[in-house]
């Protein structure tokens, strides 16, 4: 539980920039390993733009650059040029769900067959992954059917499956249930909470109930008034952010006073 | 009171107007397939027409195998190299298309879209048959290639553009180097648009008449050799037209009938696809 956990990533003092646009300044702090992590925030307060630095998403922007650092297993993401392994170790999850075009089974088994893992390794893994996102009950029967065919809930579950097929070290989330109906939604935390034994998770959510029911940590961020770029204005155990907050702002916003 | 009248009378006025002018536009399609079709029913009616070559006036049993024949290899052999170059180039220009090389790339197809047909035929003359001494098929689908490349680019394009970006996200975050994102998951995904401009491109070659004029030449006789002279189509109806003679007229009424039922059917089967390519984008 929180408190006990080793750090993950480690986030030293990252600024981030969109061409001349500062959207993040000195955002320093630890993420633990095989916890759930929360980003809260006002729209705007600049925490999907940080969830996407840890996987080197921003790279696909013109002019969008990172300062600063964060540490990984020993290795900066900022200046890393190994991309694609990163990118394998810290899977991402986002806010629609995005299905392949193919069937089920392809879907999960994409991953390990770019990686070229043999026959009998990739069945074995397709069927793991989909029982660990909590889908091969209700798939196994129709592993060739289209990936598009699943309701959404499901679909946000196989694309967690094909994150999973790769074995990765951290899943990013990006409002993975903001597409999604109570019930779905309900699901997917369940998981998150069950793949938390075996991966560092971080989500980006709009919704507090949601980072206080399932985070163990949670990250408040804010966009800084008269610099307007985004801030991290606390970060604690979720129990203590939303009970005890320290910062008065932080207090403003999980009390709906403002965001 | 008065006034509510006036403006229902408006109403129904203006759309009656557009009524009778959209009627109006229609009537040259039908004309234009009611003429095909009755004149060149006769032809097409007997087997021989679709089995037999050209025959000169005055003897039975003529047909336009030959020129079907041509028209497929012709044809066939653009597409071979267009549709590769155009599909790759499309995406290229959807998914890397963002600097100033790109839309060079984009204004030179859009001019090429443009050019008369009749010049690129000039071209292929130039470039094939001058240098080669004799006109060949291979000379009409350097032409023809030409003419369905920015076709193919541009549809290709439009069709990947449709893909929205979390496809293109998630297969990144999977650790896929882009390259194969574009080809393994967005290609597959854009398919169907990229099918519909392909086979748009395939219907509006195959009608072409001027690029193969002075490339393919015409043959009254059946050859798959693209290195020889060919028929295709088109060539069959300018040159049959052309003539006084009643037997060779209905041929060419006969051709065109066949020329104008399989770019029909071409263009039906591609909206088809269109459509289904559109569903699947919603679903994605």
């Amino acid at each position: 539980m929180p408190g006990s956990a080793g750090t993950k990533l480690e986030v030293g003092s990252l600024s981030f920039f969109y061409g001349k646009t500062r959207a993040l300044k000195d955002v320093t702090f630890d993420i633990p390993e095989r916890r759930i992590t929360a980003i809260i925030g006002p729209s705007g307060c600049g925490k999907t733009t940080l969830l996407r630095v840890f996987n080197r998403m921003y790279d696909l922007v013109p002019g969008a650059r990172a300062q600063g650092t964060v540490m990984f297993d020993g290795t900066d993401i900022v200046t890393t040029t190994k991309l694609l392994d990163l990118r394998q170790k810290v899977g991402m999850v986002f806010q629609r769900p995005s299905p392949f075009p193919m069937s089920i089974r392809d879907n999960v088994a994409f991953g390990p067959r770019l990686l070229g893992w043999s026959k009998t390794r990739i069945d074995d893994v397709v069927r793991r992954s989909l029982e660990a996102a909590a889908l091969w009950d209700e798939v196994s029967d129709r592993l060739d059917a289209p990936g598009t065919s699943l309701s959404g809930g499901q679909q946000q579950r196989l694309v967690i499956a094909r994150c999973l097929a790769v074995s990765p070290e951290v899943i990013l989330m990006d409002e993975p249930c903001s597409a999604l109906d109570p019930v779905a939604t309900l699901k997917i935390e369940d998981l998150m909470v069950e793949l938390a034994r075996d991966y560092t998770i971080v989500i980006v959510t709009h919704n507090m109930q949601q980072a206080a029911r399932v985070s163990d940590f949670t990250a408040f961020m804010l966009m800084n008034p008269e610099g307007r770029h985004g801030e991290l204005i606390e970060f604690a155990p979720t129990a203590d952010l939303f009970n005890a907050p320290r910062d008065p702002r932080t207090e403003a916003y999980i009390t709906g006073r403002f965001g | 009171m008065r006034h509510i009248v006036m403006r229902r009378f408006g109403n129904t006025f203006a759309q009656g107007v557009m009524y009778a002018f959209t009627v109006l536009a229609l009537i040259p399609l039908g004309l234009v397939l009611w003429f095909t079709a009755s004149n060149g029913l006769p032809a097409v009616s007997h087997l021989e027409f679709f089995l037999n070559s050209q025959r000169p006036t005055g003897i039975p049993g003529g047909g336009v195998a030959n020129a079907i024949a041509g028209t497929a290899i012709i044809v066939g052999i653009a597409s071979l190299a267009a549709i590769p170059v155009g599909v790759l180039s499309g995406i290229y220009l959807a998914e890397y298309g963002a600097g100033r090389w790109a839309s060079w790339v984009r204004l030179a197809s859009d001019v090429l879209v443009g050019a008369p047909s009749i010049a690129l035929g000039l071209f292929a003359y130039a470039l094939v048959v001058v240098p080669q001494h004799h006109f060949s098929g291979i000379s009409a689908s350097v032409a023809l290639a030409i003419l369905m490349l920015p076709v193919v680019v541009r549809t290709t394009e439009g069709a990947v553009g449709l893909i929205p970006n979390g496809l293109r996200e998630s297969g990144l975050a999977l650790g896929l180097p882009r390259w194969r994102v574009s080809l393994q998951l967005i290609l597959p995904a854009a398919a169907p648009g990229v099918i519909t401009g392909a086979l748009l491109a395939v219907a509006r070659a195959a009608g072409e008449t001027a690029p193969v004029l002075f490339t393919a030449f015409g043959n009254q006789f059946l050859t798959l050799d693209p290195n020889r002279f060919m028929s295709t189509l088109p060539l069959v109806v300018f040159r049959d037209a052309l003539t006084p003679y009643k037997d060779l007229q209905q041929e060419a009424w006969g051709a065109a009938l066949v020329l104008v039922v399989m770019v029909l059917v071409i263009n039906l089967g591609s909206r088809w696809v269109l459509r289904r390519q559109i569903r699947l984008a919603r679903q994605l």
